[in-house]
């Protein structure tokens, strides 16, 4: 039994940039994917062909127990689409906005009007529920758009970039709402290039560059693969670093990659907090200083790096998939 | 992996053309409350057509022989419905401009995201812009007045044929502004949109009958102004107001004005509507 949001072999290519290479996805019932990559990977346009705003050249995918391909306004009335940009008419009000999205999904004229006090209420938009959505902040333009998309409470949602330009706070207040919109059971697809945002709402993630999805697992599994924790030590002065080497191979579970004009050394261990105290103890011992230290677990920016063998750098998400074709290696024995 | 499978049947739409109307209902409601936002916006669309009533009475009125008449009285009389055509079809730049300009915001994707009609957005936006147009012409007519413009002045009228003129013209301005909304599907951005949409709404209008009698034009563009759907609706608003026209051309659309100009009207809009909303299916703006 697929899932919720079932996708097999999507391509889709524009003149001569293929953007999607044959992805595919299974994202059970009231779970949530976080798609991840760097702009250009295909993200948009996965979602773009998933919520019927585009035909993929092959391939197939199902949303809803609904054939996209075959069916789109049947999926069109079971999903909620909230997209990179606020997609709200700023010349109309809140309420206007939710009004004509509700009636535009088919609902009845005082039925959208109902549903669309509620949303402002649980939006926390009422007191600007009459204001043109011209004078609202960019986080309120955000929490209207998921509002939109909220309207029918559909049983798939897609969010594209949901917080992309918010700052920290707006951030964290959509990532409160999102999680409890999915604690209700609502099934959801992100996208986004926070590899933090992906870690903190999703259960699962696959990780997409140049148009496929080259890994998918839970954050822990991705972690995993990276090889654990490491230490890293910037020393005080250039001449300790063949010392400090020596001090890191003997505590370590691999070798010591050096960054001379940083004066950074890191080093794959495992033991935690107690060898970081002991690795300070040695290096103290040893007489050398250092200007900082710490243990780092592996985020999911180390996972990509390892994963891609680039760092999720941003592309121009237009012209981003032509852009640096060549040079990349495409980790594909990573992802087995 | 199992199979891609088509859980759902689904029930094709009940009534799709109750939806399609009432998807456009509620999408030209969106767009009159945005134009009562922006009022400006139909400020500078009134300023333009009164210039021309104001300019061409008083500048051009003086020297025009319309019919073998040189009294500027005739002139404006027979000018008016001229310059009502070409306020209906200018208005039409704007209204590709302002699909242009929906096309790239991010509302264009939640519109082809919903389950609805698919051609409302365009059908709201031109009866949302027909609104405009009416409210623009009604302003026009009491400034013609004000200068002198009367109906009746050289033939039969009454109020019904006084209200089908407008009403051709308002049918004008509506097939006119789905040319439009083609044109603000195909262009790249909405100012691209409002010169192209301008550009080629000056040969329309004045290789027709709205300003000069076209007998006094070489043949060969003689031929083209009598044969214009612009030139067609101009004649039959004429006739209708009782205005002076000149002595018409032995071409159909000059002797069945009535008719050609609802013709000509309807097929444009049967044409242009179906390749609007096709382009508007496949955009991936």
């Amino acid at each position: 039994m697929p899932g919720a949001i079932y996708a097999e072999g999507l391509v889709k290519t524009f003149g001569d940039v293929r953007a999607l290479d044959g992805v595919d996805l299974d994202v059970p019932e009231g779970t949530v994917l976080g798609l991840l990559g760097p702009n250009g990977a295909g993200k948009t346009t996965t979602v773009r062909c998933l919520t019927t705003l585009l035909r993929p050249d092959s391939g197939s995918a199902v949303v809803a127990g609904i054939d996209v391909l075959r069916h789109p306004d049947a999926v069109r009335r079971s999903i909620g689409l909230s997209g990179q940009f606020a997609a709200v008419d700023e010349y109309l009000t809140g309420r206007e906005n939710l009004q004509m999205v509700g009636q535009l999904y088919q609902m009845k004229a005082r039925a959208a009007k109902v549903r669309a006090a509620e949303l402002l209420e649980q939006f926390n938009l009422a007191d600007a529920a009459d204001r043109t959505a011209k004078t609202y902040s960019g986080g309120m333009r955000r929490r209207l758009d998921l509002a939109a998309a909220l309207v029918v409470s559909p049983p798939v949602m897609f969010m594209d970039e949901p917080t992309t330009g918010l700052d920290p706070r707006n951030r964290q207040q959509l990532w409160e709402v999102i999680k409890q919109l999915v604690s209700g059971g609502t099934t959801l697809l992100l996208t986004t290039q926070y590899l933090e945002e992906a870690d903190h709402l999703a259960h699962d993630i696959a990780v997409v560059d140049h148009g496929r999805v080259i890994a998918t697992g839970t954050s822990d599994q991705l972690k995993a693969r990276t090889g654990g924790e490491r230490v890293e030590v910037v020393v005080h002065e250039r001449e300790d670093i063949q010392a400090a080497v020596a001090v890191l191979s003997g505590f370590g579970k691999g070798d010591t990659t050096v960054e001379e004009h940083m004066r950074k050394l890191t080093v794959p261990v495992t033991g935690g907090a107690k060898l970081l105290a002991e690795v300070i103890r040695e290096l103290d011992t040893r007489g050398i200083e250092i200007d900082d230290i710490g243990l780092r677990r592996p985020t999911l920016d180390d996972v990509f790096l390892s994963l891609t063998g680039h760092v999720a750098e941003a592309e121009d998400e237009e012209n981003g998939a032509q852009a640096d074709t060549q040079g990349h290696q495409r980790s594909k024995e990573a992802a087995k | 992996m199992s199979a891609v499978t088509d859980t759902v049947r689904v029930a094709p739409a009940t009534n799709a053309v109750s939806q399609s109307l009432r998807d456009s209902m509620v999408v030209a409601k969106r767009n009159l409350i945005r134009m009562s936002r922006i009022p400006e916006m139909i400020i500078y669309g009134l300023i333009q057509p009164i210039m021309f009533v104001v300019l061409f009475t008083y500048v051009f009125g003086g020297s025009m022989q319309i019919g073998g008449s040189t009294s500027a009285t005739d002139y404006k009389n027979f000018l008016m419905a001229g310059i009502f055509a070409q306020t209906v079809t200018f208005a039409t730049a704007s209204s590709g401009a302002g699909i242009a300009d929906d096309m790239h915001k991010g509302l264009i994707d939640r519109f082809r995201s919903l389950p609805m009609a698919r051609g409302a957005v365009l059908t709201g936006r031109t009866l949302a812009d027909l609104v405009q147009t009416a409210l623009t012409l009604v302003v026009l007519a009491v400034v013609a007045v004000l200068v002198g413009w009367r109906v009746g002045s050289d033939g039969d009228t009454n109020v019904g044929k006084v209200l089908a003129a407008f009403g051709l013209l308002l049918l004008l301005g509506y097939a006119f502004t789905w040319i439009g909304a083609l044109i603000g599907m195909s262009v790249k951005t909405p100012e691209a949109a409002t010169s192209s949409g301008l550009i080629w709404l000056f040969p329309v209008t004045f290789i027709s009958n709205a300003f000069v009698d076209t007998s006094n034009m070489t043949p060969w563009l003689r031929h083209v102004a009598d044969w214009n759907p612009f030139s067609a609706t101009v004649q039959a608003s004429r006739e209708l107001f009782g205005n002076p026209g000149v002595s018409p051309s032995d071409a159909w659309p000059m002797q069945h004005p009535v008719w050609a100009s609802l013709i000509y009207s309807v097929l444009i809009i049967v044409v242009f509507r179906t390749l609007a909303v096709r382009k508007y299916r496949s955009a991936t703006a």
